[in-house]
Protein backbone atom coordinates (compact mmCIF):
# COMPACT_ATOMS: atom_id res chain seq x y z
CA UNK A 1 0.00 0.00 0.00
CA UNK A 2 1.72 2.96 -0.82
CA UNK A 3 0.10 6.61 -0.14
CA UNK A 4 0.30 10.13 -2.54
CA UNK A 5 3.51 12.15 -0.87
CA UNK A 6 4.08 15.80 -2.00
CA UNK A 7 7.05 17.39 -0.68
CA UNK A 8 9.28 20.58 -1.45
CA UNK A 9 12.95 19.64 -1.02
CA UNK A 10 15.65 22.31 -1.96
CA UNK A 11 13.28 24.72 -3.72
CA UNK A 12 12.16 21.59 -5.90
CA UNK A 13 8.50 20.36 -5.72
CA UNK A 14 8.76 16.68 -5.68
CA UNK A 15 5.25 14.07 -6.25
CA UNK A 16 5.87 10.53 -5.18
CA UNK A 17 4.24 7.72 -3.27
CA UNK A 18 6.01 5.58 -1.11
CA UNK A 19 4.82 3.06 1.80
CA UNK A 20 4.01 4.45 5.14
CA UNK A 21 6.89 3.12 7.11
CA UNK A 22 9.52 4.75 4.33
CA UNK A 23 11.74 6.96 6.02
CA UNK A 24 12.49 10.76 4.98
CA UNK A 25 16.28 9.72 4.39
CA UNK A 26 15.50 6.58 2.32
CA UNK A 27 12.97 8.98 0.54
CA UNK A 28 16.40 11.19 -0.25
CA UNK A 29 19.15 8.62 -0.70
CA UNK A 30 17.21 5.97 -1.99
CA UNK A 31 14.13 7.19 -4.01
CA UNK A 32 15.35 10.72 -5.29
CA UNK A 33 19.52 10.32 -5.24
CA UNK A 34 19.97 12.88 -2.84
CA UNK A 35 22.65 11.43 -1.12
CA UNK A 36 24.07 14.46 0.75
CA UNK A 37 22.49 13.51 4.26
CA UNK A 38 24.10 10.23 5.20
CA UNK A 39 22.98 6.97 7.04
CA UNK A 40 25.32 6.93 10.39
CA UNK A 41 23.22 4.98 12.54
CA UNK A 42 19.94 4.35 11.45
CA UNK A 43 18.72 5.51 15.15
CA UNK A 44 18.71 9.12 15.70
CA UNK A 45 21.81 9.79 17.33
CA UNK A 46 25.09 10.13 14.98
CA UNK A 47 22.94 13.01 13.16
CA UNK A 48 24.47 12.13 9.75
CA UNK A 49 21.06 12.34 8.30
CA UNK A 50 20.60 15.53 9.29
CA UNK A 51 17.95 17.98 7.78
CA UNK A 52 16.11 21.40 8.46
CA UNK A 53 12.28 20.41 8.11
CA UNK A 54 10.75 23.99 7.72
CA UNK A 55 13.74 25.33 8.76
CA UNK A 56 13.96 22.92 12.06
CA UNK A 57 16.91 20.55 12.40
CA UNK A 58 15.45 17.10 12.29
CA UNK A 59 17.12 12.78 11.78
CA UNK A 60 15.71 12.31 8.69
CA UNK A 61 16.50 8.36 9.34
CA UNK A 62 13.53 8.65 12.10
CA UNK A 63 11.04 11.21 10.01
CA UNK A 64 8.67 9.11 8.29
CA UNK A 65 8.47 10.32 4.49
CA UNK A 66 4.89 10.74 5.25
CA UNK A 67 5.20 13.32 7.63
CA UNK A 68 7.19 15.80 5.53
CA UNK A 69 4.44 15.96 3.21
CA UNK A 70 3.71 20.10 2.24
CA UNK A 71 6.48 20.64 3.96
CA UNK A 72 9.78 22.36 2.88
CA UNK A 73 12.88 19.87 3.09
CA UNK A 74 16.61 21.64 3.29
CA UNK A 75 19.46 18.79 2.67
CA UNK A 76 22.92 19.91 2.68
CA UNK A 77 22.82 20.03 -1.32
CA UNK A 78 20.07 23.01 -0.60
CA UNK A 79 22.76 25.10 2.00
CA UNK A 80 24.78 25.73 -1.46
CA UNK A 81 22.64 29.57 -1.99
CA UNK A 82 22.60 29.83 1.46
CA UNK A 83 25.02 32.59 3.05
CA UNK A 84 24.78 31.07 6.19
CA UNK A 85 25.58 27.57 4.76
CA UNK A 86 28.53 28.58 2.58
CA UNK A 87 30.12 31.03 5.21
CA UNK A 88 29.93 27.60 7.72
CA UNK A 89 31.05 24.78 4.71
CA UNK A 90 33.80 27.37 4.07
CA UNK A 91 35.21 27.62 7.84
CA UNK A 92 35.01 24.05 8.03
CA UNK A 93 37.60 23.70 5.06
CA UNK A 94 39.38 26.16 6.35
CA UNK A 95 39.59 25.21 9.92
CA UNK A 96 40.44 21.51 9.71
CA UNK A 97 37.00 20.36 10.67
CA UNK A 98 36.69 18.11 7.84
CA UNK A 99 38.63 14.95 7.51
CA UNK A 100 36.24 11.72 6.34
CA UNK A 101 33.69 14.22 5.52
CA UNK A 102 31.15 11.49 6.36
CA UNK A 103 29.93 13.56 9.51
CA UNK A 104 29.64 17.34 7.67
CA UNK A 105 26.70 17.43 5.60
CA UNK A 106 24.79 17.04 8.76
CA UNK A 107 27.05 19.25 10.98
CA UNK A 108 26.84 22.06 8.25
CA UNK A 109 22.72 21.51 8.65
CA UNK A 110 22.96 21.78 12.52
CA UNK A 111 25.59 25.12 12.33
CA UNK A 112 23.24 26.44 10.00
CA UNK A 113 20.14 26.04 12.15
CA UNK A 114 22.22 27.87 14.90
CA UNK A 115 23.39 30.85 13.27
CA UNK A 116 19.95 31.23 11.69
CA UNK A 117 18.75 31.75 14.62
CA UNK A 118 21.94 32.81 16.82
CA UNK A 119 23.62 34.42 15.11
CA UNK A 120 26.51 35.26 18.23
CA UNK A 121 26.56 32.13 20.14
CA UNK A 122 29.31 31.14 22.59
CA UNK A 123 31.28 28.67 22.59
CA UNK A 124 29.16 26.79 24.84
CA UNK A 125 26.25 27.58 22.64
CA UNK A 126 27.39 26.14 19.31
CA UNK A 127 28.67 22.79 21.38
CA UNK A 128 25.32 22.22 22.47
CA UNK A 129 23.58 22.87 18.80
CA UNK A 130 25.55 19.99 17.93
CA UNK A 131 25.22 17.55 20.43
CA UNK A 132 23.27 15.82 18.12
CA UNK A 133 26.09 15.50 15.65
CA UNK A 134 28.84 13.04 16.05
CA UNK A 135 32.47 13.36 14.74
CA UNK A 136 34.96 10.39 15.07
CA UNK A 137 37.62 12.30 13.06
CA UNK A 138 38.12 15.55 14.02
CA UNK A 139 37.83 15.83 17.95
CA UNK A 140 35.07 18.58 17.54
CA UNK A 141 37.57 21.50 18.24
CA UNK A 142 38.22 22.81 14.45
CA UNK A 143 34.22 22.00 13.54
CA UNK A 144 33.55 24.43 16.85
CA UNK A 145 36.47 27.43 15.76
CA UNK A 146 34.92 27.12 12.15
CA UNK A 147 31.50 28.00 13.06
CA UNK A 148 32.55 30.42 15.22
CA UNK A 149 34.28 31.93 12.67
CA UNK A 150 31.53 31.82 10.21
CA UNK A 151 29.52 33.29 12.78
CA UNK A 152 32.25 35.91 12.92
CA UNK A 153 32.24 36.40 9.16
CA UNK A 154 28.52 36.86 8.96
CA UNK A 155 28.63 39.66 11.42
CA UNK A 156 31.02 41.47 9.27
CA UNK A 157 28.89 41.28 6.60
CA UNK A 158 26.00 42.24 8.33
CA UNK A 159 28.07 45.45 9.67
CA UNK A 160 28.83 46.40 5.94
CA UNK A 161 25.34 46.17 4.96
CA UNK A 162 24.42 48.63 7.57
CA UNK A 163 26.79 50.66 7.69
CA UNK A 164 26.69 50.94 3.33
CA UNK A 165 22.96 51.59 4.12
CA UNK A 166 23.23 54.27 6.40
CA UNK A 167 25.78 56.09 3.93
CA UNK A 168 28.97 54.93 4.58
CA UNK A 169 29.60 55.59 7.52
CA UNK A 170 33.38 54.16 9.50
CA UNK A 171 33.83 50.82 9.31
CA UNK B 1 6.33 -4.67 6.35
CA UNK B 2 3.24 -4.75 3.88
CA UNK B 3 1.00 -2.91 3.40
CA UNK B 4 1.19 -0.91 6.05
CA UNK B 5 -1.54 2.04 6.60
CA UNK B 6 -1.20 5.12 7.19
CA UNK B 7 -3.35 7.97 7.88
CA UNK B 8 -2.79 11.99 9.11
CA UNK B 9 -5.94 13.04 10.42
CA UNK B 10 -6.38 17.08 10.67
CA UNK B 11 -8.14 17.42 13.12
CA UNK B 12 -8.70 16.10 16.98
CA UNK B 13 -12.17 14.43 16.03
CA UNK B 14 -10.38 13.10 13.01
CA UNK B 15 -7.47 11.05 15.33
CA UNK B 16 -9.94 10.35 18.08
CA UNK B 17 -11.83 8.59 14.84
CA UNK B 18 -8.87 6.97 13.60
CA UNK B 19 -7.57 6.02 17.13
CA UNK B 20 -11.02 4.17 17.84
CA UNK B 21 -10.61 2.36 14.61
CA UNK B 22 -6.87 1.38 14.71
CA UNK B 23 -6.10 2.10 18.58
CA UNK B 24 -3.53 4.25 19.90
CA UNK B 25 -0.29 1.61 19.67
CA UNK B 26 -0.05 3.32 16.18
CA UNK B 27 0.20 6.94 17.09
CA UNK B 28 2.93 9.16 15.91
CA UNK B 29 3.70 12.25 17.39
CA UNK B 30 7.58 13.79 16.75
CA UNK B 31 8.85 9.98 16.22
CA UNK B 32 11.59 10.27 19.05
CA UNK B 33 10.61 7.15 20.55
CA UNK B 34 8.19 5.43 17.67
CA UNK B 35 10.60 5.78 14.54
CA UNK B 36 13.56 5.05 16.72
CA UNK B 37 12.21 2.01 18.32
CA UNK B 38 11.50 0.76 14.54
CA UNK B 39 14.72 1.41 13.04
CA UNK B 40 16.69 0.21 16.02
CA UNK B 41 14.38 -3.40 15.64
CA UNK B 42 13.23 -2.69 19.43
CA UNK B 43 9.33 -2.31 18.78
CA UNK B 44 8.40 -2.39 15.13
CA UNK B 45 5.56 -0.02 13.92
CA UNK B 46 2.25 -1.68 13.81
CA UNK B 47 -0.01 -2.39 10.67
CA UNK B 48 -1.81 1.07 11.16
CA UNK B 49 0.11 4.16 11.88
CA UNK B 50 -1.72 7.60 12.88
CA UNK B 51 0.43 10.38 12.69
CA UNK B 52 -0.59 13.01 14.42
CA UNK B 53 1.89 15.78 13.86
CA UNK B 54 -1.08 17.79 11.86
CA UNK B 55 -3.24 18.68 15.12
CA UNK B 56 -1.73 22.67 15.38
CA UNK B 57 -4.55 22.92 18.03
CA UNK B 58 -2.62 20.47 20.68
CA UNK B 59 1.01 22.56 20.52
CA UNK B 60 -0.65 25.48 22.27
CA UNK B 61 0.65 26.64 25.63
CA UNK B 62 -1.86 28.57 27.29
CA UNK B 63 -1.45 30.60 30.95
CA UNK B 64 -4.88 30.01 33.05
CA UNK B 65 -6.42 33.30 35.05
CA UNK B 66 -4.71 32.03 38.50
CA UNK B 67 -1.83 31.09 36.83
CA UNK B 68 -1.98 27.22 36.06
CA UNK B 69 -0.73 26.09 32.68
CA UNK B 70 -2.46 24.36 30.38
CA UNK B 71 0.32 22.46 28.04
CA UNK B 72 -1.05 20.87 24.77
CA UNK B 73 0.18 17.06 23.99
CA UNK B 74 2.05 18.15 21.00
CA UNK B 75 4.05 20.85 22.83
CA UNK B 76 8.15 19.85 21.63
CA UNK B 77 10.33 19.88 24.36
CA UNK B 78 12.35 22.87 22.48
CA UNK B 79 8.87 24.47 23.15
CA UNK B 80 9.07 23.80 26.68
CA UNK B 81 12.54 24.71 26.97
CA UNK B 82 11.93 28.04 25.48
CA UNK B 83 9.20 29.37 27.04
CA UNK B 84 9.21 32.32 29.68
CA UNK B 85 6.10 30.91 31.23
CA UNK B 86 7.59 27.70 31.87
CA UNK B 87 10.72 28.95 33.03
CA UNK B 88 9.29 31.49 35.58
CA UNK B 89 6.56 29.31 36.95
CA UNK B 90 7.38 25.65 36.63
CA UNK B 91 11.45 25.89 36.60
CA UNK B 92 11.88 22.05 36.87
CA UNK B 93 9.67 21.08 33.64
CA UNK B 94 12.13 23.88 32.05
CA UNK B 95 15.32 21.99 33.67
CA UNK B 96 13.61 18.74 32.17
CA UNK B 97 12.85 19.92 29.01
CA UNK B 98 16.18 21.28 27.37
CA UNK B 99 18.53 18.00 28.61
CA UNK B 100 16.75 15.66 26.36
CA UNK B 101 18.29 14.39 24.05
CA UNK B 102 20.03 16.36 21.53
CA UNK B 103 18.42 19.93 19.55
CA UNK B 104 17.39 17.72 17.03
CA UNK B 105 14.80 15.23 19.59
CA UNK B 106 13.94 18.12 21.17
CA UNK B 107 12.70 20.16 18.44
CA UNK B 108 10.38 16.93 17.28
CA UNK B 109 9.79 15.00 20.96
CA UNK B 110 6.55 16.24 22.06
CA UNK B 111 5.38 16.39 25.82
CA UNK B 112 2.76 13.89 25.16
CA UNK B 113 4.76 10.95 23.43
CA UNK B 114 7.11 11.59 26.52
CA UNK B 115 4.04 10.91 29.06
CA UNK B 116 2.84 8.14 27.06
CA UNK B 117 6.26 6.51 26.34
CA UNK B 118 6.29 5.94 30.01
CA UNK B 119 9.73 5.17 30.41
CA UNK B 120 11.04 4.94 34.50
CA UNK B 121 13.95 7.40 33.19
CA UNK B 122 11.64 10.07 31.56
CA UNK B 123 13.33 13.96 31.86
CA UNK B 124 9.45 15.33 32.15
CA UNK B 125 8.02 12.72 34.70
CA UNK B 126 9.16 13.80 38.29
CA UNK B 127 9.33 17.60 37.63
CA UNK B 128 5.85 16.71 36.44
CA UNK B 129 5.08 14.46 39.70
CA UNK B 130 6.17 17.55 41.96
CA UNK B 131 4.08 20.19 40.04
CA UNK B 132 0.81 18.06 41.17
CA UNK B 133 0.57 17.87 37.06
CA UNK B 134 -3.01 16.17 35.35
CA UNK B 135 -3.42 14.54 32.39
CA UNK B 136 -6.07 14.60 29.74
CA UNK B 137 -7.10 11.77 28.01
CA UNK B 138 -9.55 12.16 25.22
CA UNK B 139 -11.08 9.28 23.27
CA UNK B 140 -14.12 9.30 20.98
CA UNK B 141 -16.08 8.69 24.13
CA UNK B 142 -15.21 11.64 26.37
CA UNK B 143 -12.81 13.35 28.01
CA UNK B 144 -11.31 12.32 31.49
CA UNK B 145 -8.59 13.62 33.91
CA UNK B 146 -5.86 11.39 36.02
CA UNK B 147 -3.21 13.27 38.24
CA UNK B 148 0.25 12.52 37.11
CA UNK B 149 0.71 9.91 39.93
CA UNK B 150 -1.78 7.49 38.73
CA UNK B 151 -0.52 7.97 35.06
CA UNK B 152 1.82 5.06 34.87
CA UNK B 153 1.49 1.36 35.41
CA UNK B 154 4.83 0.30 34.74
CA UNK B 155 7.44 0.74 32.21
CA UNK B 156 6.39 1.39 29.26
CA UNK B 157 2.93 1.26 30.36
CA UNK B 158 0.12 4.03 31.39
CA UNK B 159 -3.16 4.04 32.50
CA UNK B 160 -4.59 4.80 28.82
CA UNK B 161 -7.33 2.23 27.38
CA UNK B 162 -6.68 1.49 23.43
CA UNK B 163 -8.36 3.74 21.83
CA UNK B 164 -7.42 7.09 24.13
CA UNK B 165 -5.54 10.16 23.06
CA UNK B 166 -3.33 12.22 25.63
CA UNK B 167 -4.23 15.76 24.55
CA UNK B 168 -3.05 18.30 27.03
CA UNK B 169 -1.29 18.35 30.19
CA UNK B 170 -2.19 20.77 33.16
CA UNK B 171 -0.21 22.17 35.64
CA UNK B 172 -1.97 23.94 38.94
CA UNK B 173 0.08 27.30 39.66
CA UNK B 174 2.43 27.13 42.65
CA UNK B 175 1.63 29.85 45.82
CA UNK B 176 4.20 32.41 46.16
CA UNK B 177 7.86 32.08 47.17
CA UNK B 178 7.77 28.64 45.89
CA UNK B 179 10.48 27.08 43.47
CA UNK B 180 11.07 23.34 41.33
CA UNK B 181 14.10 22.12 40.13
CA UNK B 182 14.82 19.00 38.27
CA UNK B 183 18.52 17.50 38.21
CA UNK B 184 19.82 13.98 36.35
CA UNK B 185 22.82 11.74 36.83
CA UNK B 186 24.32 11.83 33.79
CA UNK B 187 27.95 10.04 31.82
CA UNK B 188 27.66 12.58 29.36
CA UNK B 189 25.70 15.97 28.56
CA UNK B 190 24.21 15.61 25.92
CA UNK B 191 22.29 12.59 24.00
CA UNK B 192 21.91 10.81 27.53
CA UNK B 193 19.54 9.57 29.29
CA UNK B 194 19.29 9.64 33.30
CA UNK B 195 21.06 7.25 35.47
CA UNK B 196 19.30 8.74 38.61
CA UNK B 197 16.95 11.76 38.49
CA UNK B 198 15.36 13.85 41.08
CA UNK B 199 12.61 16.44 41.14
CA UNK B 200 11.57 18.68 44.01
CA UNK B 201 9.39 21.58 44.72
CA UNK B 202 9.28 23.75 47.63
CA UNK B 203 7.45 26.48 48.93
CA UNK B 204 8.80 28.63 51.93
CA UNK B 205 7.57 30.92 54.37
CA UNK B 206 8.54 34.38 54.63
CA UNK B 207 11.11 33.74 57.26
CA UNK B 208 12.54 30.29 55.49
CA UNK B 209 10.86 27.82 56.76
CA UNK B 210 9.28 25.33 54.55
CA UNK B 211 5.82 25.01 54.19
CA UNK B 212 5.11 22.79 51.25
CA UNK B 213 7.67 19.91 49.78
CA UNK B 214 7.85 17.37 47.58
CA UNK B 215 10.53 15.39 45.67
CA UNK B 216 10.04 13.03 42.91
CA UNK B 217 12.58 9.82 41.35
CA UNK B 218 13.09 9.16 37.95
CA UNK B 219 15.26 5.81 36.74
CA UNK B 220 15.06 4.26 40.15
CA UNK B 221 11.57 2.41 39.91
CA UNK B 222 9.15 0.95 37.58
CA UNK B 223 7.76 4.75 36.97
CA UNK B 224 8.47 7.99 38.13
CA UNK B 225 8.19 7.87 41.86
CA UNK B 226 6.93 10.24 44.53
CA UNK B 227 9.22 9.87 47.80
CA UNK B 228 5.97 11.20 49.91
CA UNK B 229 8.31 10.86 53.34
CA UNK B 230 11.07 12.88 51.32
CA UNK B 231 8.68 16.04 50.54
CA UNK B 232 7.12 15.44 54.76
CA UNK B 233 10.28 14.99 56.44
CA UNK B 234 10.95 18.82 55.19
CA UNK B 235 8.28 20.94 56.07
CA UNK B 236 7.86 23.07 59.53
CA UNK B 237 12.11 23.18 58.96
CA UNK B 238 15.02 25.48 56.70
CA UNK B 239 16.26 23.55 53.80
CA UNK B 240 19.24 23.22 55.21
CA UNK B 241 22.04 20.91 57.21
CA UNK B 242 20.04 17.75 59.29
CA UNK B 243 16.91 18.41 57.00
CA UNK B 244 18.27 17.80 53.64
CA UNK B 245 19.88 14.54 55.00
CA UNK B 246 16.91 13.17 56.14
CA UNK B 247 15.06 14.75 53.11
CA UNK B 248 17.76 12.52 50.99
CA UNK B 249 17.31 9.24 53.62
CA UNK B 250 14.36 9.64 53.09
CA UNK B 251 14.50 9.38 48.92
CA UNK B 252 16.85 6.40 49.27
CA UNK B 253 14.37 4.30 51.60
CA UNK B 254 11.59 4.94 48.84
CA UNK B 255 13.58 4.18 45.55
CA UNK B 256 13.72 0.80 44.05
CA UNK B 257 16.51 0.80 41.52
CA UNK B 258 17.63 -2.12 39.77
CA UNK B 259 21.04 -3.23 38.12
CA UNK B 260 21.19 -3.18 34.79
CA UNK B 261 23.88 -1.84 31.72
CA UNK B 262 23.70 2.03 33.33
CA UNK B 263 24.47 1.32 36.20
CA UNK B 264 24.51 -0.82 39.39
CA UNK B 265 21.37 -0.77 41.62
CA UNK B 266 23.63 0.53 44.79
CA UNK B 267 25.27 2.86 42.86
CA UNK B 268 22.04 4.37 41.55
CA UNK B 269 20.54 3.96 45.49
CA UNK B 270 23.40 5.73 46.80
CA UNK B 271 23.26 8.54 44.43
CA UNK B 272 19.69 8.80 45.14
CA UNK B 273 20.57 10.24 48.12
CA UNK B 274 23.01 12.65 46.68
CA UNK B 275 21.12 14.06 43.74
CA UNK B 276 17.84 14.56 46.02
CA UNK B 277 20.08 17.38 48.36
CA UNK B 278 20.74 19.08 44.93
CA UNK B 279 17.57 19.28 43.73
CA UNK B 280 15.97 20.14 46.83
CA UNK B 281 18.83 22.63 47.49
CA UNK B 282 18.24 24.51 44.45
CA UNK B 283 14.03 24.23 44.63
CA UNK B 284 14.19 25.93 47.99
CA UNK B 285 17.28 28.87 46.52
CA UNK B 286 15.00 29.39 43.57
CA UNK B 287 11.78 29.63 46.14
CA UNK B 288 13.64 32.10 47.79
CA UNK B 289 14.56 34.48 45.68
CA UNK B 290 17.82 33.28 44.38
CA UNK B 291 18.97 32.25 40.64
CA UNK B 292 19.47 28.77 39.95
CA UNK B 293 20.31 28.89 36.07
CA UNK B 294 18.50 26.55 33.59
CA UNK B 295 19.39 23.29 33.76
CA UNK B 296 19.76 22.84 37.62
CA UNK B 297 21.88 19.85 36.56
CA UNK B 298 24.40 22.03 35.21
CA UNK B 299 24.04 25.11 38.23
CA UNK B 300 23.05 23.75 40.83
CA UNK B 301 26.62 24.24 42.10
CA UNK B 302 25.45 28.11 41.84
CA UNK B 303 24.14 27.45 45.24
CA UNK B 304 26.43 25.04 47.40
CA UNK B 305 28.31 27.46 48.97
CA UNK B 306 25.36 29.84 50.03
CA UNK B 307 23.66 26.91 51.36
CA UNK B 308 24.58 24.20 54.48
CA UNK B 309 25.01 21.14 53.48
CA UNK B 310 25.72 18.21 54.99
CA UNK B 311 25.48 14.96 53.17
Amino acid sequence: MTYPLRVRINGIEYSTTVEAERTLLDLLRRQLGITGPKEGCDDSECGACMVLIDGQQTNACCTLALQADSRDVTTIEGLADDAIGRSIATRMLDEGGVQCGFCTPGIVISATALLSTRPNPSTEEIRTALAGNLCRCTGYQKIVAAVARAAADLATVVQHDESARSGGGNP
Amino acid sequence: MNGRLYVAPATLDEALAAVREHSRDGIVAGGTDAMVNHRSGKRALPDAVVSIHRLRELRNVRVDADGGMHVGALVTHADLAGSSDVLARFTALADASIIVGSPATRAAGTIGGNLVNASPAMDTGSPLLVLGATAELQSYVGIRAVGMAGLWTGPGHSVLNTVELLTAVTIPALPPRSGSAYVRLEYRRAMEIAVVGVASAITLSDDGVVTAASVSLTAVGPTCLLAGDAGRVLVGRRPAGDAIVDACAAAVDAAQPITDNRASATYRRHMVGVMTARAVLAAAGRASGRTVAVPATQHWRDLASIMEVAW
